[in-house]
Protein backbone atom coordinates (compact mmCIF):
# COMPACT_ATOMS: atom_id res chain seq x y z
CA UNK A 1 0.00 0.00 0.00
CA UNK A 2 3.23 1.79 0.20
CA UNK A 3 4.16 2.05 -3.56
CA UNK A 4 2.21 5.88 -3.64
CA UNK A 5 4.60 8.29 -2.38
CA UNK A 6 3.37 11.23 -0.52
CA UNK A 7 4.53 14.13 1.84
CA UNK A 8 3.73 15.31 5.46
CA UNK A 9 2.00 18.90 4.73
CA UNK A 10 1.00 20.98 8.04
CA UNK A 11 -1.05 23.53 7.38
CA UNK A 12 -2.41 26.27 10.29
CA UNK A 13 -6.05 25.37 11.42
CA UNK A 14 -8.58 27.96 9.82
CA UNK A 15 -9.15 28.91 13.45
CA UNK A 16 -5.90 29.56 14.20
CA UNK A 17 -5.47 31.80 11.49
CA UNK A 18 -8.87 33.70 12.64
CA UNK A 19 -7.68 34.01 16.49
CA UNK A 20 -4.21 35.49 15.49
CA UNK A 21 -5.56 38.76 16.14
CA UNK A 22 -7.61 39.20 19.34
CA UNK A 23 -10.07 42.04 17.14
CA UNK A 24 -10.79 38.87 15.25
CA UNK A 25 -12.40 36.58 17.92
CA UNK A 26 -16.16 36.55 16.40
CA UNK A 27 -17.83 33.09 17.74
CA UNK A 28 -17.86 31.51 21.08
CA UNK A 29 -15.98 29.15 19.36
CA UNK A 30 -12.75 31.32 18.48
CA UNK A 31 -13.09 32.78 22.21
CA UNK A 32 -12.83 29.05 23.49
CA UNK A 33 -10.15 28.00 21.02
CA UNK A 34 -7.78 30.96 23.17
CA UNK A 35 -9.06 30.49 26.44
CA UNK A 36 -10.02 26.81 27.26
CA UNK A 37 -6.08 25.41 26.82
CA UNK A 38 -4.98 28.69 29.60
CA UNK A 39 -8.26 27.87 31.52
CA UNK A 40 -7.22 24.40 31.79
CA UNK A 41 -3.66 25.03 32.68
CA UNK A 42 -4.49 27.80 35.70
CA UNK A 43 -7.75 25.66 37.04
CA UNK A 44 -6.02 22.56 36.83
CA UNK A 45 -2.86 24.00 38.88
CA UNK A 46 -4.97 25.18 41.54
CA UNK A 47 -7.12 22.38 42.31
CA UNK A 48 -4.12 20.18 42.31
CA UNK A 49 -3.85 21.04 46.14
CA UNK A 50 -7.41 20.18 46.52
CA UNK A 51 -7.01 16.59 44.94
CA UNK A 52 -4.12 15.31 46.43
CA UNK A 53 -4.34 12.14 48.02
CA UNK A 54 -2.59 12.78 51.51
CA UNK A 55 0.37 15.46 52.60
CA UNK A 56 3.26 13.89 51.53
CA UNK A 57 1.86 14.58 47.98
CA UNK A 58 0.62 17.95 48.96
CA UNK A 59 4.66 18.39 49.67
CA UNK A 60 5.46 17.12 46.57
CA UNK A 61 3.08 20.00 44.37
CA UNK A 62 5.03 22.45 46.35
CA UNK A 63 8.66 20.53 44.97
CA UNK A 64 7.23 20.65 41.64
CA UNK A 65 7.06 24.26 41.90
CA UNK A 66 10.29 25.00 42.99
CA UNK A 67 11.14 22.86 40.08
CA UNK A 68 9.35 24.61 37.99
CA UNK A 69 10.77 28.04 38.78
CA UNK A 70 14.44 26.58 37.51
CA UNK A 71 12.59 25.19 34.90
CA UNK A 72 11.01 28.52 33.62
CA UNK A 73 14.14 30.13 34.29
CA UNK A 74 16.00 28.18 32.64
CA UNK A 75 14.33 27.98 29.30
CA UNK A 76 14.13 31.72 28.88
CA UNK A 77 17.85 31.70 29.27
CA UNK A 78 18.82 28.60 26.76
CA UNK A 79 15.80 29.63 23.84
CA UNK A 80 15.60 33.07 24.54
CA UNK A 81 18.60 34.54 25.29
CA UNK A 82 20.86 31.70 23.92
CA UNK A 83 22.93 31.31 27.63
CA UNK A 84 22.60 27.54 28.82
CA UNK A 85 22.67 27.95 32.59
CA UNK A 86 23.40 25.24 34.30
CA UNK A 87 23.77 27.14 38.07
CA UNK A 88 19.98 26.19 39.01
CA UNK A 89 21.18 24.80 42.10
CA UNK A 90 23.94 28.23 42.95
CA UNK A 91 20.67 30.13 42.56
CA UNK A 92 18.62 27.64 45.10
CA UNK A 93 21.20 28.01 47.58
CA UNK A 94 21.53 31.94 47.41
CA UNK A 95 18.37 32.34 47.74
CA UNK A 96 17.89 29.68 50.44
CA UNK A 97 20.93 30.82 53.01
CA UNK A 98 19.42 34.17 52.13
CA UNK A 99 15.87 34.14 53.62
CA UNK A 100 17.38 32.03 56.37
CA UNK A 101 19.74 34.60 57.44
CA UNK A 102 17.17 36.96 57.22
CA UNK A 103 14.58 34.78 59.06
CA UNK A 104 16.61 33.44 61.51
CA UNK A 105 19.11 36.29 62.38
CA UNK A 106 16.93 39.33 61.67
CA UNK A 107 13.85 37.62 62.43
CA UNK A 108 11.34 38.95 59.51
CA UNK A 109 8.56 36.97 59.01
CA UNK A 110 8.42 34.52 55.12
CA UNK A 111 6.76 37.31 53.52
CA UNK A 112 9.37 39.47 53.96
CA UNK A 113 12.30 37.01 53.66
CA UNK A 114 10.84 35.89 50.43
CA UNK A 115 11.27 39.40 48.03
CA UNK A 116 14.00 40.44 49.43
CA UNK A 117 15.84 36.88 49.06
CA UNK A 118 14.67 36.72 45.38
CA UNK A 119 15.54 40.35 44.29
CA UNK A 120 19.21 40.46 46.68
CA UNK A 121 19.97 36.88 46.17
CA UNK A 122 18.79 37.57 41.78
CA UNK A 123 21.51 40.99 42.13
CA UNK A 124 24.23 38.74 43.80
CA UNK A 125 24.18 35.96 41.18
CA UNK A 126 24.21 38.17 38.76
CA UNK A 127 26.90 40.32 39.75
CA UNK A 128 28.85 37.14 40.62
CA UNK A 129 28.05 35.89 36.88
CA UNK A 130 28.99 38.98 34.72
CA UNK A 131 32.45 37.89 34.30
CA UNK A 132 30.96 34.86 32.66
CA UNK A 133 28.55 36.72 30.60
CA UNK A 134 30.66 36.92 27.64
CA UNK A 135 31.56 33.10 27.62
CA UNK A 136 29.68 31.58 25.27
CA UNK A 137 27.39 27.74 24.75
CA UNK A 138 29.12 25.50 26.57
CA UNK A 139 31.71 27.16 28.18
CA UNK A 140 29.24 29.23 29.94
CA UNK A 141 27.17 26.15 31.04
CA UNK A 142 29.96 24.77 32.66
CA UNK A 143 31.25 27.78 35.02
CA UNK A 144 27.92 28.15 36.25
CA UNK A 145 28.04 24.56 37.04
CA UNK A 146 31.01 25.09 39.54
CA UNK A 147 29.26 27.98 41.33
CA UNK A 148 27.49 25.99 43.44
CA UNK A 149 30.43 23.24 44.21
CA UNK A 150 32.78 26.40 45.09
CA UNK A 151 29.99 27.98 47.31
CA UNK A 152 29.45 24.80 48.47
CA UNK A 153 32.94 23.81 49.91
CA UNK A 154 33.25 27.44 51.24
CA UNK A 155 30.46 26.82 53.41
CA UNK A 156 31.67 23.45 54.49
CA UNK A 157 35.66 24.54 54.79
CA UNK A 158 35.45 27.94 56.65
CA UNK A 159 32.42 26.38 58.62
CA UNK A 160 30.73 29.97 58.36
CA UNK A 161 26.71 29.80 57.53
CA UNK A 162 26.19 26.77 60.22
CA UNK A 163 28.85 24.90 57.90
CA UNK A 164 27.32 21.28 57.44
CA UNK A 165 24.81 21.35 59.74
CA UNK A 166 22.93 24.12 58.20
CA UNK A 167 20.71 27.09 59.97
CA UNK A 168 18.08 25.20 61.66
CA UNK A 169 14.94 27.02 63.09
CA UNK A 170 14.03 28.30 59.94
CA UNK A 171 9.92 29.52 59.95
CA UNK A 172 7.80 27.87 58.01
CA UNK A 173 4.65 28.96 55.72
CA UNK A 174 1.59 29.90 58.57
CA UNK A 175 0.24 26.44 57.42
CA UNK A 176 0.37 24.25 54.57
CA UNK A 177 -2.24 25.85 51.95
CA UNK A 178 -1.04 29.22 52.01
CA UNK A 179 2.90 27.56 51.19
CA UNK A 180 0.87 25.53 48.25
CA UNK A 181 -1.00 28.55 47.14
CA UNK A 182 1.70 30.71 47.22
CA UNK A 183 3.99 28.33 45.29
CA UNK A 184 1.30 27.86 42.57
CA UNK A 185 0.15 31.53 42.12
CA UNK A 186 3.87 32.20 41.78
CA UNK A 187 4.46 29.65 39.21
CA UNK A 188 1.58 31.00 37.35
CA UNK A 189 2.52 34.77 37.24
CA UNK A 190 6.02 33.70 36.12
CA UNK A 191 4.79 31.86 33.53
CA UNK A 192 2.31 34.40 32.09
CA UNK A 193 5.12 36.96 32.60
CA UNK A 194 7.70 35.51 31.08
CA UNK A 195 5.44 34.45 27.59
CA UNK A 196 4.49 38.33 27.92
CA UNK A 197 8.22 39.00 28.23
CA UNK A 198 9.63 37.47 25.41
CA UNK A 199 6.93 39.04 22.96
CA UNK A 200 8.26 42.79 24.08
CA UNK A 201 10.34 45.04 22.19
CA UNK A 202 12.97 44.43 25.21
CA UNK A 203 12.22 40.29 24.61
CA UNK A 204 13.11 40.32 21.10
CA UNK A 205 15.83 42.01 21.74
CA UNK A 206 16.96 39.06 24.08
CA UNK A 207 16.33 37.00 21.55
CA UNK A 208 18.25 38.76 18.82
CA UNK A 209 21.24 38.19 20.89
CA UNK A 210 20.88 34.69 20.53
CA UNK A 211 19.88 34.46 17.02
CA UNK A 212 22.89 36.91 16.38
CA UNK A 213 24.68 38.79 18.71
CA UNK A 214 27.35 40.82 16.82
CA UNK A 215 24.17 41.94 14.81
CA UNK A 216 22.91 43.23 18.39
CA UNK A 217 26.03 44.92 18.61
CA UNK A 218 26.58 46.56 15.35
CA UNK A 219 22.93 47.99 16.41
CA UNK A 220 24.58 49.94 18.93
CA UNK A 221 23.54 47.87 21.83
CA UNK A 222 25.35 46.36 25.35
CA UNK A 223 24.75 43.00 24.73
CA UNK A 224 26.47 42.31 28.04
CA UNK A 225 23.84 44.57 29.83
CA UNK A 226 21.08 42.75 28.29
CA UNK A 227 21.98 39.31 29.21
CA UNK A 228 22.52 40.88 32.45
CA UNK A 229 18.99 41.86 32.58
CA UNK A 230 17.87 38.37 31.64
CA UNK A 231 20.46 36.41 33.99
CA UNK A 232 18.61 38.48 36.78
CA UNK A 233 15.48 37.76 35.79
CA UNK A 234 16.38 33.93 35.46
CA UNK A 235 18.52 34.17 38.94
CA UNK A 236 15.60 35.69 40.73
CA UNK A 237 13.32 32.88 39.74
CA UNK A 238 15.42 30.17 41.18
CA UNK A 239 16.23 32.57 44.65
CA UNK A 240 12.89 32.44 44.59
CA UNK A 241 12.47 29.02 44.63
CA UNK A 242 15.34 28.29 47.23
CA UNK A 243 13.78 31.20 49.38
CA UNK A 244 10.30 29.28 49.31
CA UNK A 245 12.38 25.60 49.88
CA UNK A 246 14.07 26.58 53.00
CA UNK A 247 10.35 28.13 54.72
CA UNK A 248 9.55 24.51 53.72
CA UNK A 249 12.02 22.21 55.01
CA UNK A 250 12.52 24.94 58.04
CA UNK A 251 16.16 24.47 57.54
CA UNK A 252 18.97 25.55 55.16
CA UNK A 253 22.26 23.19 54.72
CA UNK A 254 24.52 22.58 51.55
CA UNK A 255 22.54 19.98 50.09
CA UNK A 256 20.87 23.16 48.70
CA UNK A 257 23.81 23.35 46.15
CA UNK A 258 22.49 20.01 45.16
CA UNK A 259 22.98 18.74 41.47
CA UNK A 260 19.77 17.73 41.22
CA UNK A 261 18.49 21.64 41.32
CA UNK A 262 21.20 22.07 38.38
CA UNK A 263 20.30 18.81 35.93
CA UNK A 264 16.77 18.15 36.80
CA UNK A 265 15.07 21.61 35.13
CA UNK A 266 16.83 20.35 31.85
CA UNK A 267 15.46 17.49 31.46
CA UNK A 268 12.30 18.72 32.52
CA UNK A 269 12.81 21.11 29.31
CA UNK A 270 14.07 18.69 27.14
CA UNK A 271 10.66 16.09 28.03
CA UNK A 272 8.25 19.34 28.42
CA UNK A 273 9.26 21.16 25.08
CA UNK A 274 11.85 23.32 24.72
CA UNK A 275 11.55 26.89 23.75
CA UNK A 276 7.44 26.89 24.71
CA UNK A 277 7.85 28.25 28.29
CA UNK A 278 4.74 26.38 29.59
CA UNK A 279 6.41 23.09 28.53
CA UNK A 280 9.02 22.96 31.25
CA UNK A 281 6.42 23.69 33.65
CA UNK A 282 4.21 20.48 32.41
CA UNK A 283 7.99 18.38 32.54
CA UNK A 284 8.64 18.93 36.34
CA UNK A 285 4.87 17.85 37.00
CA UNK A 286 6.19 14.66 35.68
CA UNK A 287 9.68 14.16 36.38
CA UNK A 288 9.18 15.29 40.05
CA UNK A 289 6.17 12.89 41.06
CA UNK A 290 7.90 10.13 38.68
CA UNK A 291 11.19 10.57 41.04
CA UNK A 292 8.93 10.45 43.91
CA UNK A 293 7.02 7.27 43.05
CA UNK A 294 10.60 5.48 41.93
CA UNK A 295 11.58 5.82 45.60
CA UNK A 296 9.66 2.48 46.56
CA UNK A 297 12.71 0.79 44.20
CA UNK A 298 15.71 2.46 46.11
CA UNK A 299 18.84 3.06 44.41
CA UNK A 300 17.43 1.32 41.19
CA UNK A 301 15.63 4.47 40.71
CA UNK A 302 18.07 5.73 38.78
CA UNK A 303 17.80 3.12 36.32
CA UNK A 304 14.38 3.68 35.54
CA UNK A 305 14.26 7.66 35.76
CA UNK A 306 16.83 7.49 32.87
CA UNK A 307 15.10 5.10 30.78
CA UNK A 308 12.21 7.26 31.10
CA UNK A 309 14.20 9.98 30.30
CA UNK A 310 15.59 8.09 27.06
CA UNK A 311 12.43 6.88 26.26
CA UNK A 312 11.04 10.39 26.15
CA UNK A 313 14.02 11.88 24.00
CA UNK A 314 14.15 9.13 21.52
CA UNK A 315 10.41 8.97 21.09
CA UNK A 316 9.17 12.64 21.40
CA UNK A 317 12.31 14.71 21.22
CA UNK A 318 10.96 17.85 20.31
CA UNK A 319 8.85 17.53 23.86
CA UNK A 320 5.18 17.22 24.66
CA UNK A 321 4.17 20.96 24.52
CA UNK A 322 6.19 21.61 20.97
CA UNK A 323 3.93 18.01 19.78
CA UNK A 324 0.91 19.54 21.58
CA UNK A 325 0.63 23.10 20.38
CA UNK A 326 1.22 21.62 16.81
CA UNK A 327 -1.33 19.89 16.81
CA UNK A 328 -3.99 22.16 18.35
CA UNK A 329 -3.13 25.06 15.71
CA UNK A 330 -1.89 22.87 12.78
CA UNK A 331 -3.35 20.16 10.77
CA UNK A 332 -1.60 17.67 8.80
CA UNK A 333 -2.23 16.01 5.12
CA UNK A 334 -0.56 13.69 3.03
CA UNK A 335 0.04 14.90 -0.23
CA UNK A 336 1.12 13.11 -3.34
CA UNK A 337 3.65 13.86 -5.35
CA UNK B 1 34.13 74.65 3.25
CA UNK B 2 35.06 72.01 5.69
CA UNK B 3 37.89 69.81 4.74
CA UNK B 4 37.96 67.74 7.91
CA UNK B 5 37.10 63.78 7.10
CA UNK B 6 34.28 62.40 8.57
CA UNK B 7 36.30 58.88 8.92
CA UNK B 8 40.26 58.71 9.14
CA UNK B 9 42.50 55.88 9.31
CA UNK B 10 45.88 55.85 10.47
CA UNK B 11 47.92 53.18 9.39
CA UNK B 12 45.06 50.67 10.40
CA UNK B 13 47.74 47.15 11.22
CA UNK B 14 45.83 44.12 12.17
CA UNK B 15 47.83 40.85 12.36
CA UNK B 16 46.77 37.30 13.55
CA UNK B 17 49.34 35.47 14.81
CA UNK B 18 51.97 35.77 11.93
CA UNK B 19 49.51 36.64 9.21
CA UNK B 20 49.67 40.40 8.87
CA UNK B 21 45.91 40.65 7.51
CA UNK B 22 46.12 44.50 7.40
CA UNK B 23 49.00 46.18 7.04
CA UNK B 24 49.33 50.06 7.74
CA UNK B 25 46.25 51.21 5.72
CA UNK B 26 45.59 54.49 5.82
CA UNK B 27 42.46 56.25 4.51
CA UNK B 28 39.93 59.00 4.41
CA UNK B 29 36.27 59.44 3.78
CA UNK B 30 34.34 62.72 3.54
CA UNK B 31 31.15 63.50 3.91
CA UNK B 32 28.62 62.17 1.32
CA UNK B 33 31.19 60.50 0.06
CA UNK B 34 31.02 56.82 -1.47
CA UNK B 35 34.10 55.25 -1.23
CA UNK B 36 34.79 51.66 -2.70
CA UNK B 37 37.28 49.16 -1.40
CA UNK B 38 38.30 46.33 -3.49
CA UNK B 39 41.10 43.57 -3.66
CA UNK B 40 41.06 39.63 -4.32
CA UNK B 41 39.63 37.09 -1.44
CA UNK B 42 41.41 37.27 1.84
CA UNK B 43 43.17 40.78 1.05
CA UNK B 44 42.05 42.28 3.90
CA UNK B 45 39.03 44.03 3.57
CA UNK B 46 36.74 42.61 6.19
CA UNK B 47 39.71 42.30 8.33
CA UNK B 48 39.85 46.61 7.65
CA UNK B 49 36.39 47.34 8.58
CA UNK B 50 35.85 44.88 11.97
CA UNK B 51 38.96 47.19 12.82
CA UNK B 52 37.22 50.70 12.15
CA UNK B 53 33.68 49.17 13.79
CA UNK B 54 35.35 48.01 16.68
CA UNK B 55 34.67 44.07 16.57
CA UNK B 56 38.68 43.35 16.38
CA UNK B 57 41.12 45.40 18.28
CA UNK B 58 43.85 46.66 16.04
CA UNK B 59 47.42 45.69 16.63
CA UNK B 60 48.45 49.68 16.01
CA UNK B 61 47.08 52.42 14.57
CA UNK B 62 44.30 54.70 15.11
CA UNK B 63 40.63 55.55 13.86
CA UNK B 64 39.51 58.75 13.79
CA UNK B 65 35.16 59.80 13.47
CA UNK B 66 35.12 63.13 13.15
CA UNK B 67 38.46 63.83 14.26
CA UNK B 68 37.49 61.47 17.43
CA UNK B 69 39.84 58.92 18.62
CA UNK B 70 37.10 56.06 18.46
CA UNK B 71 39.71 53.37 18.23
CA UNK B 72 39.91 50.78 20.82
CA UNK B 73 35.77 51.53 21.85
CA UNK B 74 33.78 48.57 21.57
CA UNK B 75 31.49 48.27 18.70
CA UNK B 76 27.98 49.01 20.61
CA UNK B 77 29.69 52.43 21.38
CA UNK B 78 30.71 53.04 17.61
CA UNK B 79 27.29 52.47 15.92
CA UNK B 80 26.06 53.95 18.52
CA UNK B 81 27.97 57.02 17.03
CA UNK B 82 26.69 56.13 13.63
CA UNK B 83 28.90 54.17 11.97
CA UNK B 84 27.01 51.33 11.25
CA UNK B 85 27.97 48.05 9.19
CA UNK B 86 26.36 45.04 6.93
CA UNK B 87 27.98 41.82 7.58
CA UNK B 88 29.64 39.64 4.96
CA UNK B 89 27.90 36.75 6.00
CA UNK B 90 24.96 37.81 6.63
CA UNK B 91 22.91 36.44 9.71
CA UNK B 92 19.51 37.92 10.57
CA UNK B 93 17.45 37.61 13.65
CA UNK B 94 16.18 34.07 12.09
CA UNK B 95 13.72 33.78 14.43
CA UNK B 96 11.92 36.81 13.80
CA UNK B 97 9.70 38.08 11.51
CA UNK B 98 11.41 40.91 9.16
CA UNK B 99 9.84 43.42 10.13
CA UNK B 100 10.87 42.22 13.61
CA UNK B 101 13.86 42.45 13.22
CA UNK B 102 13.96 45.98 12.92
CA UNK B 103 12.67 46.51 16.08
CA UNK B 104 16.09 45.77 17.52
CA UNK B 105 18.20 48.38 16.31
CA UNK B 106 15.07 50.64 16.66
CA UNK B 107 15.34 49.76 20.45
CA UNK B 108 18.72 50.91 20.57
CA UNK B 109 20.03 54.04 22.44
CA UNK B 110 21.08 55.77 19.62
CA UNK B 111 17.71 55.61 17.84
CA UNK B 112 15.85 56.37 20.74
CA UNK B 113 17.65 59.84 20.69
CA UNK B 114 17.73 60.76 17.13
CA UNK B 115 13.52 59.14 16.79
CA UNK B 116 15.39 56.65 14.40
CA UNK B 117 15.87 56.64 10.69
CA UNK B 118 14.08 59.62 9.53
CA UNK B 119 14.61 61.31 12.68
CA UNK B 120 12.34 63.82 14.22
CA UNK B 121 9.96 63.44 17.06
CA UNK B 122 9.40 60.73 19.01
CA UNK B 123 9.96 57.23 17.60
CA UNK B 124 5.98 55.68 17.14
CA UNK B 125 5.14 52.32 17.36
CA UNK B 126 8.54 50.26 16.36
CA UNK B 127 6.59 47.76 14.11
CA UNK B 128 5.42 50.49 12.13
CA UNK B 129 8.49 52.16 11.58
CA UNK B 130 10.14 49.17 10.83
CA UNK B 131 7.72 48.36 8.15
CA UNK B 132 8.08 51.94 6.80
CA UNK B 133 12.11 51.26 6.44
CA UNK B 134 11.62 48.18 4.99
CA UNK B 135 9.21 49.61 2.53
CA UNK B 136 11.85 52.35 1.71
CA UNK B 137 14.77 49.69 1.15
CA UNK B 138 12.22 47.71 -1.52
CA UNK B 139 9.95 45.58 0.56
CA UNK B 140 6.53 46.01 -0.79
CA UNK B 141 4.74 47.19 1.73
CA UNK B 142 1.33 45.70 1.23
CA UNK B 143 2.80 41.86 0.29
CA UNK B 144 3.44 38.83 2.72
CA UNK B 145 7.38 39.49 2.36
CA UNK B 146 7.66 41.57 5.71
CA UNK B 147 5.58 39.36 7.33
CA UNK B 148 7.97 36.54 6.80
CA UNK B 149 9.95 34.51 9.18
CA UNK B 150 13.35 35.97 8.11
CA UNK B 151 15.12 32.53 8.17
CA UNK B 152 12.48 31.95 5.04
CA UNK B 153 13.95 34.89 2.99
CA UNK B 154 16.28 35.02 -0.16
CA UNK B 155 19.45 36.30 0.00
CA UNK B 156 18.41 39.54 -1.95
CA UNK B 157 16.31 40.59 0.56
CA UNK B 158 18.48 39.50 3.20
CA UNK B 159 21.06 41.88 2.34
CA UNK B 160 18.44 44.59 1.99
CA UNK B 161 17.07 43.55 5.81
CA UNK B 162 21.28 44.13 6.32
CA UNK B 163 20.67 47.66 5.12
CA UNK B 164 17.33 48.48 6.63
CA UNK B 165 19.02 47.31 10.22
CA UNK B 166 21.86 49.93 9.32
CA UNK B 167 19.09 52.66 8.26
CA UNK B 168 17.28 52.49 11.58
CA UNK B 169 20.02 53.08 13.69
CA UNK B 170 19.63 57.05 11.34
CA UNK B 171 23.39 56.39 10.78
CA UNK B 172 25.63 58.73 9.32
CA UNK B 173 28.21 56.05 7.83
CA UNK B 174 27.47 52.66 6.36
CA UNK B 175 29.85 50.21 5.57
CA UNK B 176 28.93 47.54 3.46
CA UNK B 177 30.45 44.23 3.22
CA UNK B 178 30.09 42.83 -0.54
CA UNK B 179 26.64 43.69 -0.45
CA UNK B 180 26.04 43.04 -3.70
CA UNK B 181 28.04 39.64 -3.79
CA UNK B 182 25.82 36.65 -4.31
CA UNK B 183 23.06 38.95 -6.00
CA UNK B 184 21.64 38.26 -9.34
CA UNK B 185 22.42 41.39 -11.86
CA UNK B 186 18.69 42.06 -12.05
CA UNK B 187 18.95 42.47 -8.06
CA UNK B 188 22.16 44.66 -8.64
CA UNK B 189 20.43 46.69 -11.12
CA UNK B 190 17.44 47.43 -8.39
CA UNK B 191 19.95 48.20 -5.55
CA UNK B 192 22.13 50.11 -6.98
CA UNK B 193 19.69 53.23 -7.03
CA UNK B 194 19.06 52.53 -3.83
CA UNK B 195 22.36 53.01 -2.97
CA UNK B 196 22.33 56.68 -4.88
CA UNK B 197 19.85 57.61 -3.12
CA UNK B 198 21.27 56.67 0.35
CA UNK B 199 23.89 58.87 -0.73
CA UNK B 200 21.80 61.63 -1.66
CA UNK B 201 19.79 61.09 1.79
CA UNK B 202 23.56 62.43 3.19
CA UNK B 203 25.05 59.17 4.39
CA UNK B 204 28.46 58.45 3.59
CA UNK B 205 28.86 55.31 2.24
CA UNK B 206 32.23 52.68 2.59
CA UNK B 207 31.38 49.90 -0.47
CA UNK B 208 33.73 46.27 0.10
CA UNK B 209 32.74 45.20 -3.13
CA UNK B 210 34.21 41.78 -5.71
CA UNK B 211 31.59 43.31 -8.54
CA UNK B 212 33.86 45.97 -9.74
CA UNK B 213 31.69 47.44 -12.88
CA UNK B 214 28.81 48.40 -10.39
CA UNK B 215 31.04 49.65 -7.62
CA UNK B 216 32.89 52.10 -9.98
CA UNK B 217 29.44 53.08 -11.23
CA UNK B 218 28.42 54.42 -7.69
CA UNK B 219 31.76 55.05 -6.07
CA UNK B 220 33.35 58.33 -5.88
CA UNK B 221 36.82 57.15 -4.92
CA UNK B 222 38.47 53.90 -5.07
CA UNK B 223 41.03 51.76 -2.85
CA UNK B 224 42.44 48.72 -3.61
CA UNK B 225 43.65 46.42 -1.65
CA UNK B 226 46.25 43.34 -1.72
CA UNK B 227 48.00 40.95 0.66
CA UNK B 228 46.48 43.79 3.46
CA UNK B 229 48.21 46.85 2.27
CA UNK B 230 46.80 49.44 -0.28
CA UNK B 231 47.89 49.41 -3.77
CA UNK B 232 46.79 52.62 -4.82
CA UNK B 233 43.43 54.94 -4.14
CA UNK B 234 41.90 57.47 -7.01
CA UNK B 235 39.42 58.02 -9.13
CA UNK B 236 37.86 54.94 -10.48
CA UNK B 237 39.05 55.74 -13.76
CA UNK B 238 42.52 56.43 -12.32
CA UNK B 239 42.50 52.77 -10.41
CA UNK B 240 41.10 51.23 -13.43
CA UNK B 241 44.31 52.58 -15.67
CA UNK B 242 46.55 51.93 -13.06
CA UNK B 243 48.89 48.96 -13.99
CA UNK B 244 49.28 47.63 -10.43
CA UNK B 245 45.62 46.92 -10.35
CA UNK B 246 45.55 45.03 -13.61
CA UNK B 247 48.29 43.23 -12.09
CA UNK B 248 46.24 42.08 -8.40
CA UNK B 249 43.25 41.21 -11.15
CA UNK B 250 45.54 40.07 -13.22
CA UNK B 251 43.60 37.84 -16.13
CA UNK B 252 40.44 38.69 -14.27
CA UNK B 253 38.06 38.53 -16.79
CA UNK B 254 36.25 41.57 -15.04
CA UNK B 255 38.63 44.25 -15.31
CA UNK B 256 39.03 43.50 -19.30
CA UNK B 257 35.07 43.75 -18.89
CA UNK B 258 34.82 46.69 -17.34
CA UNK B 259 37.69 48.27 -18.96
CA UNK B 260 35.98 48.02 -22.35
CA UNK B 261 33.02 49.43 -20.57
CA UNK B 262 34.92 52.70 -19.66
N1 LIG C 1 39.88 35.73 12.96
C1 LIG C 1 40.94 35.46 12.16
N2 LIG C 1 41.96 34.69 12.60
C2 LIG C 1 43.01 34.42 11.82
N3 LIG C 1 43.17 34.87 10.57
C3 LIG C 1 42.19 35.64 10.05
C4 LIG C 1 41.03 35.98 10.82
N4 LIG C 1 40.23 36.78 10.06
C5 LIG C 1 40.85 36.92 8.88
N5 LIG C 1 42.04 36.25 8.87
C6 LIG C 1 42.99 36.22 7.76
O1 LIG C 1 43.19 37.54 7.34
C7 LIG C 1 43.26 37.61 5.95
C8 LIG C 1 42.29 38.62 5.44
O2 LIG C 1 40.97 38.14 5.54
P1 LIG C 1 39.69 39.00 5.20
O3 LIG C 1 39.80 40.32 5.85
O4 LIG C 1 38.49 38.19 5.54
O5 LIG C 1 39.78 39.16 3.63
P2 LIG C 1 38.71 39.67 2.58
O6 LIG C 1 37.51 40.19 3.32
O7 LIG C 1 39.43 40.74 1.83
O8 LIG C 1 38.36 38.53 1.69
C9 LIG C 1 43.05 36.22 5.42
O9 LIG C 1 44.29 35.66 5.10
C10 LIG C 1 42.43 35.48 6.57
O10 LIG C 1 42.83 34.14 6.56
MG1 LIG D 1 35.57 39.66 3.21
Amino acid sequence: MNNEQGRKERLDRGIKVRTDGLYAIMSLRELCYLTVPRLVLIVGLLILPLVMPSMYWQRVISIVCIYAFLALGFDFLAHFVGLVCLGGAFFIGVGGYLAAILNTSFGFPPLVTIPIATLLGGAICTLLLLPCLPLRGVYFAIVTLMYPLVLMRIIEALNILGGTDGIMGVASFANRWIEQYFVILMVLLFLFGLRRLVNLDIGLVFRAVKDNDQAVRASGMNISFYKAIAVFVASALGCLGGACLVHIYMWSGISLFALDFSILPIAATVIGGAGTVVGPVLGCFILVPISELLRAFGTLRIVFYCLILVAFIVFRSEGIMVYGQRKYHQFERWVKI
Amino acid sequence: MNNQPILEVQEATKSFGGIVAVNRVSLDVHDGEILGIIGPNGSGKTTLINCVTGFIKMTSGKVLFRGRDISGKPPHKIADMGITRTFQIMRPYYSLPCYKNLVIPLFSPRAKRTGGWRGGGKLGDRDTVGIDILEEIGFERDSFVPYKIASSLPTGYLKRLELARCLALKPEIIICDEIFSGLSMSEIASMVPLIERLQMDGITLIMIEHRLRELFRVANRVMVLNFGEKVIEGSPEEVMADDKVKEVYFGSEEVEEVMSHA
